[in-house]
């Protein structure tokens, strides 16, 4: 039975499907209709108890949160496709460190800048400006940290690419796609070439070939 | 004999103690270096060598450097799978996995909702700070929406992963002590399952261990 993911135009499920794609792991998608309230439905939440998406299924087994997906799976198949993980104990120790910064210190104001701009009309809601400064500026003092941190590093956990990279994926490609921030990125010397590497990585073009980012229907450029 | 393993931060903040949890399950010898926030240790250039985003804790064992608390407890946990709670980041993949998914639970549902009210509610009266009634009624909202999740889950299963205790409980240890010492302790105490979850997880010798630590005068800075 093919390994199934759930609610591919989102995001953190893409994190999941890119995951997949450098393991060269098979999956079909399931998708979910959030304007529909399909992630609300009982058998979903049978699924994902949060109401939320990514959820893979894979036979009998389930498992939701894509960071936890994502280090399930790099480890399952650590003998194929690209190494996620390091070598040693300590190197996998660092992918954890930028995989948890990602997380926790590049999410939050991403995320909020993500919703106020791209899905605030969509979701009923108006834009708050005040929020949407605050969180640009608290982006901005974390990517400066990274620029820091690349001009000493190809990759964040060192000079391998790891799922710490590839988790900021995503919502990266909304930043420099339909949010017309792209300066944040590009304003960055270091930040800039590492996403140069990382965006033009043969899978992450084959899964935005294959899999579009959808804002409620309609393609999003990335 | 030197301890290789260092812990910097107060016992006090959250995070550092859900390190110190750790260590004490597994049975790690460490030394606790003592950051004053007060004194704006954590944003002096030394400390920012230890940890760029200038927050507690930062770690170090014989080959490595880390922050992220999450990150440190995984590190540990694979470092030394031998010594202390063998079982603590699970025996087999499966295991694993399930402890991840409620870690990340935890980071992504949990811990925000519950660290706005840790700060409002125990942090800033001591700080003298108003406390901001709006920001506590929408985060107290959206924990109760975690917990009722956690309600169903801890109905169907001894602790959050499985059978046994592991990181995704400890992980829960320091904002939900915290918040039991105010008056919203009752948003777990009301609720059946996770009252019991909470009185066996709170009730265990690590996490007694650092609740001690909490209440004693801090040991001395770098």
């Amino acid at each position: 039975m093919v390994l199934k993911v759930y609610g591919p135009t989102f995001a953190s499920t893409k994190r999941v499907m890119a995951c997949l794609m450098e393991k060269e792991v098979e999956f079909e998608t399931v998708p979910i209709d959030i304007l529909k309230g399909d992630h609300k439905h009982p058998q979903f939440l049978q699924l994902q108890p949060f109401g939320v998406v990514p959820v893979i299924q894979d036979g009998d087994y389930t498992l939701f949160e894509s960071r936890a997906i994502i280090r399930y799976y790099a480890e399952k198949y650590k003998s194929q496709g690209s190494d996620l993980l390091g070598k040693t104990i300590e190197e996998r120790g660092l992918v954890e460190q930028w995989l948890e910064v990602e997380a926790h210190n590049f999410h939050p104001p991403i995320y909020d800048l993500v919703i106020q701009i791209l899905f605030s009309s969509k979701l009923g809601f108006p834009a708050d400006q005040d929020v949407i400064k605050e969180s640009e500026e608290k982006l901005g003092k974390v990517l400066d940290i990274y620029d820091e941190r690349l001009s000493k590093s190809k990759y964040l956990a060192g000079d391998f690419f790891s799922l710490a990279d590839l988790s900021h994926l995503p919502f990266t490609h909304y930043l420099t796609g339909a949010m017309n921030k792209d300066y944040m990125i590009r304003d960055r010397k270091n930040v800039s070439a590492w996403w140069d590497d990382i965006s033009n990585r043969p899978s992450v073009k084959k899964l935005l070939q294959l899999y579009p980012y959808l804002i409620f229907g309609n393609v999003l450029q990335v | 004999m030197a301890t290789a393993v260092k812990v910097y931060g107060p016992p006090m903040s959250t995070a550092v103690s859900r390190v110190l949890s750790c260590l004490l399950e597994k049975d790690v010898q460490f030394q606790l270096i003592n950051v004053s926030m007060a004194k704006g240790e954590h944003k002096k250039p030394d400390f920012l060598k230890l940890q760029p985003f200038g927050q507690v804790p930062a770690f170090q064992d014989e080959c490595i450097s880390l922050f992220e608390s999450r990150a440190i407890c995984r590190y540990i946990s694979e470092k030394y799978p031998s010594q202390g709670n063998k079982g603590l980041y699970g025996t087999n993949p499966l295991e694993k996995a399930s402890i991840d998914q409620w870690l990340e639970a935890e980071g992504q549902s949990f811990s925000p909702p519950s660290a706005v009210l840790v700060f409002q509610l125990a942090f800033a009266p001591r700080m003298k700070i108003k406390q901001d009634e709006g920001l506590i009624k929408m985060n107290e909202e959206k924990l109760k929406k975690v917990l009722d999740v956690y309600e169903k889950r801890l109905g169907e299963s001894r602790y959050l992963s499985g059978d046994e205790f592991s990181l995704a409980d400890l992980s829960h240890l320091p904002n939900a002590q915290y918040l039991m010492n105010t008056d919203r302790g009752e948003l777990f105490t009301s609720r059946e399952n996770v009252g019991r979850w909470w009185g066996e997880i709170s009730g265990r010798e690590s996490w007694k261990k650092v609740v001690e630590m909490q209440k004693s005068p801090p040991p001395p800075s770098a």
